[in-house]
């Protein structure tokens, strides 16, 4: 029993990461039909300018925000300069284009600031919360992730549900023709969905780092399950996202924690295919049918 | 004998002696070109062809049939293990060796094909990763079957006594990964002319149209999974015995990767795409690590240099030439055609991909 307590601790905090990283890949997907496999890579080479400003002497709160902000840019930036060209080529060009982004911020940041293993602090302890006598396998940090990461989404949601701007982005996702002619400026309603998801994305490198440490390719894995969970969830929905990406934290931690943790992502691709073989296009797929 | 005569007129049909007569050609000129190189070019050259083998068959399945696949890697790790474990302790013939690595991986693409055909897009993308993740773990975790991290060892493939006792084995083992790859592309490219060709192209032009065609579309998916199976198990039969070593680390999500880069910066849905894939895949990084060494660089830039380059070869490539080398090049013999046939306001430079010589 106290075994399952701490793997399910352990999940919550390793999924939550994972449903920033799905919530990340989906907005790029719904606003652009893009699957960024960038968006791992885009999200270490921020955490390495949080490094960079936290070596300057900039203090934590500092670089955590220099971090964010860099995300948002980059974001924007890759949308306008790379993506945007190649948005009447076949689809499989744009996986291609991303993935040689993958390949150019890994090579990049070993040259830039070293391809040694970094640790990375955490704002908080990450020694186990006491309660009374009792100490609990999950410490502050991991309560931080945790907020953070709700607290990001519901401000998203605020955005998406509650704002003109939100509306307009929706929109120009949702039928970009359309909404051209109601007078949304839908490209740069796609380069702030970029940029925004980027900034999510930034964010669970950051709040990864201090637990995984840091080295060019130590997001890879965390992109891998981000990525499952999306599918997992149904990549044109948030909620889904976030749903699928718990699902894939406590999935692995269980696997891991009973079967021993060389059969995780075994584990994970067996859930995968489980629950696409019932429902192909995710766990909360609203369309039924395929457009033709 | 009415059987053989019908044998004789289909071997007399302009498509089947076209691709054998061009098999043929590419066969001696690639053994000539073998024998002139040393044993270290002789040793690329077969890893572009067992590259070849994996790509054809990853284009007829994602360019041919539009089913997108990112863990090809996974298959050719089936077939190379099923080698590895095959010549442990027996002494079997070549050819048996790479019929029942291609048997295993067609096996394994079989029952995930079913799986797969009822999946689209990213969704497919996302289940074929997670095999490319998922697979090489199961080797780590019976260890005392697939020899774990260190993997297993494969002895090279000896030559044949009649070529003499100081022939390089390298050289023998690029002939016989030319003449594999060889038989490959004429089979695949006999297929490709076929009804069943042309029933993966309508599946992957339009669903709905093919099944009212009286296509069964999930049954040609399953099909082309089975035959780009088959391919990747070959593939990954040849590379065992290519790399004398069959390890996890060498068939990781990179290299599933790298299959689906090379396909789309070769051409999408043609063979000699795949082809120009395989030959970007193996000198370019050939190309540029040698570069990286000899410009006496940092070792924090030299090391990564090649890993830069190549992935600005894949974003330039994307955005300069879309449709691949394959693409480019047809587009560059059409217009050059239409120029000198003087017919240019035909054309002016829109180009049918699919016929691009507009006949």
């Amino acid at each position: 029993m106290q075994r399952f307590v701490v793997l399910t601790l352990n999940g919550l905090t390793e999924g939550s990461i994972y449903a920033a990283m799905a919530l990340a890949l989906v907005m790029i997907w719904r606003a652009t039909r893009v699957v960024n496999f960038a968006q791992g890579a885009m999200a270490m080479f921020t955490t390495y300018l949080a490094l960079f400003s936290l070596e300057r002497g900039a203090p934590y709160w500092l670089a955590f925000v220099i971090a964010l902000l860099c995300g948002f840019v980059l974001g924007a930036v890759v949308e306008r300069v790379l993506v945007r060209p190649v948005e009447s080529a076949p689809p499989l060009n744009v996986v291609i284009l991303t993935l040689g982004l993958l390949l150019v911020l890994e090579a990049l940041a070993p040259m830039l600031f070293g391809g040694q293993i970094r640790s990375f602090p955490s704002a908080f302890s990450i020694v186990g919360i006491r309660l009374g006598s009792l100490q609990v396998p999950f410490s502050s940090f991991d309560l931080f992730t945790l907020v953070s990461v709700l607290v990001l989404m519901a401000l998203l949601l605020l955005l998406f549900q509650r704002t003109d701007l939100g509306l307009r982005m929706r929109a120009a996702a949702f039928n970009a023709e359309v909404s051209r002619l109601l007078g949304i400026r839908v490209g740069r309603m796609l380069t702030l969905g970029w940029a925004l998801a980027s900034l999510v994305g930034a964010l669970a490198g950051l709040l990864i780092a201090p637990s995984l440490l840091l080295y060019p390719t130590y997001m890879d894995q965390v992109l891998v399950f981000g990525f499952t969970g999306a599918i997992l969830g149904g990549l044109d929905s948030p909620p889904g996202a976030v749903i699928g990406g718990l699902s894939m934290g406590f999935a692995l931690s269980y696997v891991g924690g009973y079967f021993g943790s060389d059969l995780e992502t075994v584990g994970a691709l067996v859930i995968l295919i489980a629950v696409l073989m019932v429902r192909p296009r995710g766990l909360l797929a609203w369309r039924a049918q395929r457009v033709v | 004998m009415p059987a053989v005569v019908k044998g004789w007129r289909l071997l007399l049909t302009p498509t089947l002696s076209r691709h054998l007569g061009l098999a043929l050609v590419a066969f001696i000129l690639l053994l000539l070109l073998s024998s002139q190189i040393g044993a270290y070019d002789d040793y690329t050259l077969a890893a572009v062809a067992i590259f070849v083998i994996a790509t054809a068959g990853l284009n007829l399945l994602t360019g041919v049939n539009g089913q997108l696949s990112l863990g090809h890697g996974a298959l050719m790790a089936v077939g190379a293990y099923s080698t590895s474990l095959l010549l442990r302790g027996h002494d079997l013939p070549l050819i048996l060796v790479l019929l029942l690595s291609l048997a295993g991986a067609s096996l394994v693409g079989a029952v995930f094909g079913v799986a797969a055909a009822r999946l689209r897009g990213p969704y497919l993308a996302g289940a074929t990763l997670a095999l490319a993740v998922g697979l090489p773990q199961i080797a780590t975790r019976y260890s005392h079957v697939f020899g774990g991290e260190e993997g297993l060892t494969v002895p090279p493939p000896a030559a044949p006594s009649w070529l003499g006792a100081d022939f390089p084995p390298e050289r023998w083992m690029a002939w016989i990964a030319i003449a594999v790859a060889l038989v490959t592309l004429v089979l695949l490219g006999n297929l490709l002319q076929s009804s069943v060709g042309r029933s993966f192209k309508a599946v992957r032009d339009h669903e709905a149209a093919a099944a009212l065609a009286g296509i069964n579309v999930a049954r040609t998916q399953v099909v082309a999974f089975v035959v780009s199976s088959a391919c990747a198990g070959l593939a990954g039969s040849l590379f065992a015995y290519w790399s004398g070593l069959t390890a996890p680390a060498g068939f990781g999500v990179a290299l599933s990767l790298q299959l689906i880069s090379a396909i789309v910066i070769g051409g999408l849905g043609s063979l000699s795409g795949a082809v120009w894939g395989s030959i970007v895949l193996v000198f370019v990084p050939n190309f540029t690590s040698g570069m990286a060494s000899s410009l006496n660089l940092p070792s924090s830039v030299g090391n990564n240099l090649p890993l830069l380059i190549y992935g600005a070869v894949l974003v330039v490539a994307m955005l300069v030439v879309p449709y691949g080398i394959d693409g480019g090049l047809r587009r560059l013999l059409a217009l050059a055609r239409a120029r000198w046939a003087g017919a240019a306001t035909n054309h002016k430079g829109v180009v049918d991909w699919d016929d691009p010589a507009g006949s």
